[in-house]
């Protein structure tokens, strides 16, 4: 009897138990599931998006095309006037192009002197042929008048033509390379003459305004100097301050305004840091512009309260009661730090400093205003010659208008994303390798 | 003999008086180094601390101030003309007299015979030893370099004398006072937390350093331009420093149009990345199996890891153009025409790219924050019934609530400070707009612009670069110092 009278009282309780809106809940569960399973995927697809760009514009970058010339280096040409023993200026200034120039034409069965062919021989063998036969002259004179095979490179237009990365279908007026090039790279490509080989020289090239001769070789030597600036004064400072706050430090108001500063030093644009640098150490304290050392300097400052804080997690980490055991078989508290705390910390105090000196190698902005935006051709061999980084280096390829640069810039950025991929790498397995459970 | 060797010296003696300290100590001990107050090593170090210490202080010192005095002095010995002239002529004729006296200093004897013959034979001779010399120098200069040359001469010498007695008094000192009962351990580790503590200081010298040297630069900058043109202006025309003196009080430096791109460029920046990233921390802790959070929590934050000259680079080459074409072939879609309404370069591309640059950092800080809220809230609006984005939604991330604001102000500040993108992407046009399609610029762009190239020290153009940077550094220090100070009162609820 209840029964009926329940039922009349809510008809639909005992065939829809729950009309509450469990079924609009769980769909907005769904939702909000989706919406961060969503979001993960965003985020995974803008890195691949952003890796798959770079590597795909890139990769071709390791390799370049070169021609394999017998280049007679015809004395005629080089030394006409028999005065190169006494004057050495003359193997300085001949005109090697013309020499790559002929042993082209030569290959190809074409006369270099018609007026037809002759640009369009000039054009297909890179300008930088004239200090590569020059340097290969220069260092042994008895060359003149004998043939070499020599692998020349081409010029840049060439290279991405035969790396496909010119439209060769669209009218021969709007592309950088002519009809009659095109005939003749085939044909030497088909004969073995012209191919791709690896490319050596964008890790020890300077800077050039040619794209195939453009190298990061002074920008890896500019950022190697940084680093070891960044090495010798971040980690000695950095591990200092971290012991002094960390074991040292009263907790008063001086203590605290350190503190307060480094974490707030931590969180200022790095740009301010390169107004600090031109400010004090160029303009105050007289140091060159585009030197390694101020960039090294700059960098210290910044990576020194990720250093700092890195270090004081490390010795945090430290469990007390190590500590209180060294003090109490008669250590003093020096002691204690120098012999038991910090050698147990020194793996949490190493995997921060890489990941340090990772964030100063990527480092642009602040370089830039120090003057390490600079074309510097030639390798420093002390830290106060100029020099430029690598990834100053990226930027201002990326400025440069000719397609060729965004082959290189790509290729420099893989270079670049290496070291930090090779450092962050080295700084998870050390953290694994050494980390201790306490 | 020149700094480095007096250096080698230096620590060659008191490497010296480190041997020596520990062998005298268990010496004097009776042969005994138990009975030694301190460790033999601790001898030892204090014989190299005496010896290397002064001496090294004292030649900083000499190092740092000897160049001022021999300055002030070859000034005063200059004619009465030039003393009377004003500071920055007489600073060029300091400069022209150093680059001849380094000049001096390339000639052999024979050829500084010839150097009384007056400047106009003698710049010729350095030109030749790779010394350039303007044309304006006059004959009393090679005099005031002779004599710069010379008390720079005699200054080293009684540098070298002097470090070398220092290091010597100092290495005889602690060789004679150690004793087997003197504290020799305390003195070294006094001398150890002393270094320790100037180690500390440098992050506050740091910062004394940013605000000293912009703030003197802006100064000078704000005695040219007055401080509410720059503040209220709103226009930005800073014309080029090449034509300082005849225009350089036409440039207009308004901070207003650079002030707006930044903010506009963040915020866009934030509304992408502030969702992405909040989603992605509420999946990675409340849903994310173990295995597919140790996988994807990192792959997030190589996003962090990557310069943003790759993201500046990426932006230029392919969101930018794609945003372009992508516009194009809407307006195709729609009027029929090709033509595109978002530029290559514009607020939208920068703010995109600069977008997926925050997502980690909105993710990862907000992960944190989530989960430090206290488990038990957690399980207990689960227990009641709540479905897990409710107990998300209505439990978990109100209490994470200032957490998150903090959060998200420290990624604003990220989002004002950052340079690579923007000067890649954003554009130099200096414009008020509120059309995200067009080119903005920003203030760190301005930074960049205005102090890279050729720089002329002294001109407005050079200088506001700095008056920037120190409003740049005011406006993120105060977000995270905002940011900090919410983070902290908030962990304070739950502990």
């Amino acid at each position: 009897m209840t029964d009926t009278t329940a039922e009349r009282a809510t008809p639909d309780s005992t065939r829809v138990p729950r009309e509450i809106g469990i079924r609009r809940r769980y769909a907005s569960e769904r939702r909000f599931k989706a919406c961060g399973l969503i979001a993960i995927l965003i985020g995974l697809a803008c890195l691949a998006i952003l890796l798959f760009t770079v590597i795909s514009k890139g990769y071709t970058a390791f390799l370049q095309t070169e021609m394999r010339l017998p280049i007679t280096f015809e004395k005629s040409v080089i030394d006409p006037k028999g005065e190169a023993a006494n004057n050495p200026r003359v193997l300085m200034m001949a005109n090697y192009p013309t020499l790559a120039r002929d042993a082209l034409a030569r290959e190809l069965g074409v006369d270099p002197k018609d007026r037809a062919y002759s640009r369009s021989l000039s054009g297909m063998v890179s300008n930088g042929v004239r200090t590569q036969l020059r340097d290969m002259v220069l260092a042994d004179p008895s060359l003149i008048g004998t043939t070499q095979d020599v692998w020349v490179l081409v010029e840049a237009n060439i290279d991405s033509a035969f790396k496909g990365q010119i439209d060769l279908s669209v009218d021969e007026g709007r592309r950088k390379i002519n009809d009659l090039q095109v005939t003749w790279m085939k044909e030497l490509a088909d004969r073995g003459v012209l191919k791709k080989r690896f490319n050596t020289g964008i890790f020890v090239n300077g800077a050039s305004s040619r794209p195939e001769t453009a190298g990061v070789g002074v920008a890896i030597i500019g950022s190697a100097y940084m680093m070891l600036t960044v090495l010798v004064l971040a980690l000695p400072i950095g591990v200092a301050a971290s012991i002094y706050l960390e074991e040292f430090a009263p907790k008063n108001r001086w203590t605290d305004l350190i503190e307060v500063n480094i974490n707030n030093l931590a969180a200022v644009p790095s740009i301010v840091f390169g107004l600090l640098g031109l400010a004090i150490f160029i303009n105050f304290a007289g140091l060159p512009r585009s030197a390694s050392l101020v960039g090294g300097l700059v960098l210290t400052l910044m990576t020194l309260p990720t250093i700092i804080i890195a270090t004081r997690a490390a010795l945090k980490a430290v469990p007390p009661s190590i500590r209180s055991a060294a003090l109490g078989v008669g250590a003093s508290k020096m002691q204690m730090v120098f012999h038991h705390v910090l050698p147990l910390a020194a793996p949490g105090i190493l995997t921060g400093t890489i990941i340090g000196l990772a964030q100063a190698l990527g480092e642009t902005a602040p370089l830039l205003l120090i003057g390490m935006v600079a074309f510097v051709a030639d390798y420093p061999t002390t830290p106060l010659q100029p020099a430029t980084a690598l990834p100053v280096q990226i930027f201002m390829w990326a400025n440069e208008a000719e397609r060729a640069f965004v082959e290189r810039t790509s290729g420099a950025i893989i270079i670049l994303l290496m070291f930090l991929a090779v450092m962050n790498i080295t700084a998870i397995i050390l953290r694994r390798r050494f980390e201790r459970r306490w | 003999m020149s700094t480095t060797t007096i250096i080698t010296l230096v620590i060659v003696l008191a490497a010296v008086g480190y041997v020596a300290g520990r062998i005298l100590a268990v010496k004097r001990a009776g042969g005994n180094a138990q009975t030694l107050h301190s460790r033999p090593v601790y001898y030892g170090s204090y014989a190299f601390l005496w010896t290397a210490l002064p001496s090294l202080i004292l030649m900083a010192i000499w190092l740092a101030i000897s160049p001022i005095v021999i300055h002030e002095a070859v000034l005063e010995s200059l004619p009465e003309r030039i003393q009377e002239e004003s500071a920055a002529t007489q600073s060029l004729s300091m400069g022209m007299i150093s680059s001849i006296a380094e000049g001096l200093t390339r000639l052999t004897p024979t050829e500084l015979t010839r150097v009384s013959a007056g400047f106009t034979a003698l710049r010729p001779l350095l030109a030749e030893k790779g010394v350039p010399l303007g044309s304006n120098g006059e004959d009393f200069m090679i005099a005031a370099a002779k004599n710069l040359n010379q008390w720079s001469a005699e200054s080293h010498l009684w540098m070298t004398v002097a470090v070398i007695a220092l290091a010597v008094l100092g290495f005889a000192y602690a060789l004679f006072a150690i004793r087997p009962r003197m504290r020799a351990r305390n003195s070294v580790e006094r001398v150890v937390l002393v270094s320790l503590i100037g180690a500390s200081d440098i992050a506050i010298l740091t910062t004394i350093g940013i605000v000293l040297s912009m703030l003197s630069e802006t100064i000078q900058f704000f005695s040219a331009v007055p401080p509410h043109e720059f503040f209220f202006g709103t226009v930005w025309d800073p014309r080029f420093a090449a034509n300082v003196g005849t225009t350089s009080s036409e440039g207009q430096f308004g901070l207003i149009p650079l002030l707006a791109g930044t903010i506009y460029i963040a915020f866009v920046a934030m509304l992408f990345a502030v969702p992405i990233g909040l989603f992605a921390a509420t999946y990675l802790s409340e849903y994310a199996g173990p295995k597919f959070r140790s996988i994807a929590k990192p792959l997030l934050e190589v996003l962090a890891g990557i310069p943003t000259i790759v993201y500046g680079f990426f932006a230029l080459v392919t969101v930018g153009p794609f945003l372009r074409d992508l516009s194009a072939e809407l307006n195709h879609l729609v009027t029929g025409h090709y033509s595109n309404f978002i530029e290559a370069q514009s607020v939208l591309t920068a703010g995109l790219v600069m977008g997926i640059m925050l997502i980690p950092f909105v993710s990862s800080l907000s992960d944190d924050i989530i989960t430090a809220v206290p488990k038990s809230m957690h399980d207990g609006s689960l227990g009641l019934g709540a479905t897990r984005s409710e107990t998300m939604r209505r439990v978990v991330l109100p209490a994470a609530l200032p957490g998150i604001v903090g959060a998200l102000l420290l990624t604003a500040s990220r989002a004002i400070g950052e340079t690579m993108i923007v000067v890649l992407a954003a554009g130099v046009a200096a414009r008020l707009s509120i059309n995200p399609f067009e080119p903005m610029t920003t203030v760190t762009v301005k930074i960049v612009n205005q102090l890279t190239g050729d720089l002329e020290f002294n001109s407005p153009q050079t200088l506001v670069a700095f008056a920037l940077g120190i409003t740049l550094f005011v406006i993120t220090l105060g977000l995270n110092i905002y940011a900090l100070y919410i983070v902290r009162k908030y962990r304070e609820q739950y502990e």
